[in-house]
């Protein structure tokens, strides 16, 4: 029975985002319309577009999954996730909106005036973007079996046709009133169900959970290590996450762009409140779950076990929706940016013909990926995008809009040595070479600690060596990015 | 900059993003000019919003830096729970809400000093 539900629960999110879609599909006239709507996004419209496309997979499922397995620890991640909002705030939201960029190769080029490093910058924002895909498509593939015992491959397949489709047809502006109608919808779908669960554990006479006993999962042999090499990786990466960064080109200036980040934090911040108590319950409810099998699966069972009826599958279905809104919206946003990247710097001609076919290329990849690759935790795979975010675009960001003495040789430099190396080592983890007892695999694992310093220093010391390389149109951008717009 | 000298006319397509209004004012004219004078406002400016962000920066890179470590010392999962969990996001969102009114304050003294008014 918990089938039809579940479902019917898909299958309406699923035909909801079209339609938001094709809404916007109706008022989606011009090229600038399809790409940043416009720019005409208030803050709190888009500050939930925002919200309603970062919260993905890992979010939905993978951190009540990891707090199931490690314990209280896990935390780190949602407010990693969170903070990050922070960092982008104070040093890059407002002057990002004024440089007036369309993406993070526009911002690359325009600062620096070199094609060299626009083209590098490209590289690496396809490259983040399909990492952070793949999970999203492997959530859904597993979401789907769960639900209905549909063969693995299915979610993917569809999550993957109906991004295609929704973004293909209506581009930016259609995209932000779907992705705001998805975070309502996550919103819904993760707190209803959280206040029958919690009722229904005081009715069980309120057990205590315990995170203290051994029952921990071995983690990694440097816990303490791990834990700052994932809060390096989150706080910094957000900044340079290519579906984030191309939100904040959609905000009307730059003090608007400010205030939408603020409702950010308020937003996902809310949000993050659920996945622990998920993560608490599954512990208590669906123990065999630390042991083996998915973990990420705690979220979608734990309303049949600890309700169950119709009342269970009710909410189950529910929660299903809520997790494919939460792989459409990431999945969609993340398409959306590296679709833009590839039809401005690959693709021969621009227009939005060219857009619709790169759509198709910027799932294929990840699509293959996710049906290739083995599983990792999806809240471990998008900790892999955010350092690879972290070490490269973090370095050119922050001192692209703060450091007049910034050179191309520099910025290439950084970008090699700082993303590149962190790319080498999530390749290297992913697979499998070298593993986990010892502090080689402790370091490939998590390599924000080192590779952000290597990437900032790299850019540093090379832009000091080639000052004859400093961008003639250095002032004149310093100017526009930090002066406010009614000037 | 006058119409009679342009030698043909073109047709430019697209809306305008937004009229810049001429200068007004002295100050202005210098930065959009680039003179040396119009470099050391623009400069100030940073000065003050990069102070700024530093500060709610290295507030929270103290308070976060040090959090494993008295995790790691005191053992408590409870502890962990209810920092993790619950009281870390209002803190976040204060922090954000404070920068965003000192960053504004700054872009007004800003305008301020450029327009030549008296600060208030």
């Amino acid at each position: 029975m918990s089938r039809t539900y579940a479902v019917a629960a898909v299958a309406a999110v699923v035909v909801a985002t079209v339609l938001v879609g094709g809404f916007g599909l109706r008022i989606s006239r011009t090229t600038s319309d399809f790409y940043v709507a416009s720019r005409t996004v208030r803050p709190r419209l888009n500050a939930a577009a925002i919200s309603g496309e970062y919260l993905s997979a890992a979010s939905f499922l993978g951190i009540a999954g990891l707090v199931l397995v490690h314990g209280p620890d896990m935390l780190w991640y949602p407010v990693g996730y969170t903070a990050g909002y922070l960092v982008l705030l104070v040093f890059v939201a407002a002057p990002l909106r004024r440089s007036g960029a369309y993406t993070l190769p526009d911002f690359a080029e325009g600062r620096l005036e070199s094609r060299q490093v626009r083209r590098l910058v490209s590289v690496f924002v396809v490259a983040a973007g399909w990492l952070y895909l793949v999970p999203q498509l492997q959530g859904a593939g597993l979401t789907l079996k769960i639900l209905t015992g549909a063969p693995g491959w299915l979610g993917d397949v569809l999550v993957a046709s109906v991004v295609v489709i929704a973004v293909a047809a209506g581009g930016m502006r259609s995209i932000t009133f779907v992705q705001v109608f998805q975070y309502w919808l996550k919103l819904t779908a993760l707190l209803v169900p959280a206040i029958f669960l919690v009722l229904a554990w005081q009715s069980d006479g309120q057990p205590r959970v315990h995170f203290d006993e051994q029952l921990s999962v071995f983690r990694a042999d440097h816990p303490l290590y791990a834990t700052y090499g994932l809060i390096v990786a989150t706080f910094l990466g957000t900044m340079g996450l290519p579906h984030v960064v191309v939100r904040f080109y959609t905000s009307p200036n730059g003090r608007d762009a400010r205030r939408t980040t603020v409702a950010v934090l308020a937003l996902i911040g809310l949000f993050y409140l659920l996945p622990p108590v998920y993560g608490a319950l599954g512990r208590l409810y669906a123990p065999e779950l630390i042991h083996g099998g998915d973990a990420d699966a705690a979220v979608l069972l734990l309303p049949e076990r600890v309700i169950g009826g119709l009342g269970g599958d009710l909410l189950g279905a529910l929660i299903a929706g809520g997790a494919f809104a939460a792989f459409l919206s990431t999945a969609s946003g993340l398409t959306m940016a590296v679709a833009g990247v590839i039809t401005q710097d690959v693709l021969p001609s621009r227009g939005v013909r060219h857009f619709r076919l790169a759509t198709v290329l910027a799932m294929c990849v990840p699509l293959a990926g996710s049906l290739m690759v083995s599983r990792v935790p999806v809240a471990d795979s998008v900790g892999m995008a955010f350092a690879v975010s972290a070490s490269s675009f973090c370095p050119l960001l922050v001192l692209g809009i703060w450091w007049r003495r910034l050179t191309p040789p520099g910025a290439i430099a950084g970008l090699l040595l700082g993303g590149g190396s962190a790319f080498l080592s999530v390749a290297i983890t992913v697979s499998g070479a070298v593993r986990p007892p010892g502090w080689p695999h402790a370091l490939l694992a998590w390599p924000a600690v080192w590779s952000v310093p290597v990437g900032f220093l790299a850019m540093v010391l090379v832009s000091l060596a080639t000052p004859g390389r400093i961008p003639p149109g250095t002032n004149a951008a310093m100017s526009r990015f930090h002066l406010p717009e009614a000037l | 900059m006058s119409a009679e000298s342009t030698p043909r006319r073109e047709v430019v397509t697209g809306v305008p993003r937004r009229v810049r209004p001429l200068p007004r004012y002295r100050t202005q004219s210098e930065i959009d000019e680039q003179t040396a004078l119009g470099g050391a406002y623009v400069r100030s400016l940073m000065r003050s919003q990069l102070r700024a962000g530093l500060t709610a920066f290295t507030v929270l890179a103290v308070v976060v830096g040090t959090l494993p470590l008295v995790f790691e010392a005191l053992h408590s999962a409870a502890l962990v729970w209810a920092v993790l969990g619950f009281a870390a996001y209002p803190p976040l969102t204060l922090a954000a809400w404070w920068y965003v009114r000192r960053a504004e304050r700054n872009e007004r003294d800003f305008a301020r000093l450029v327009e030549g008014r008296p600060a208030q």
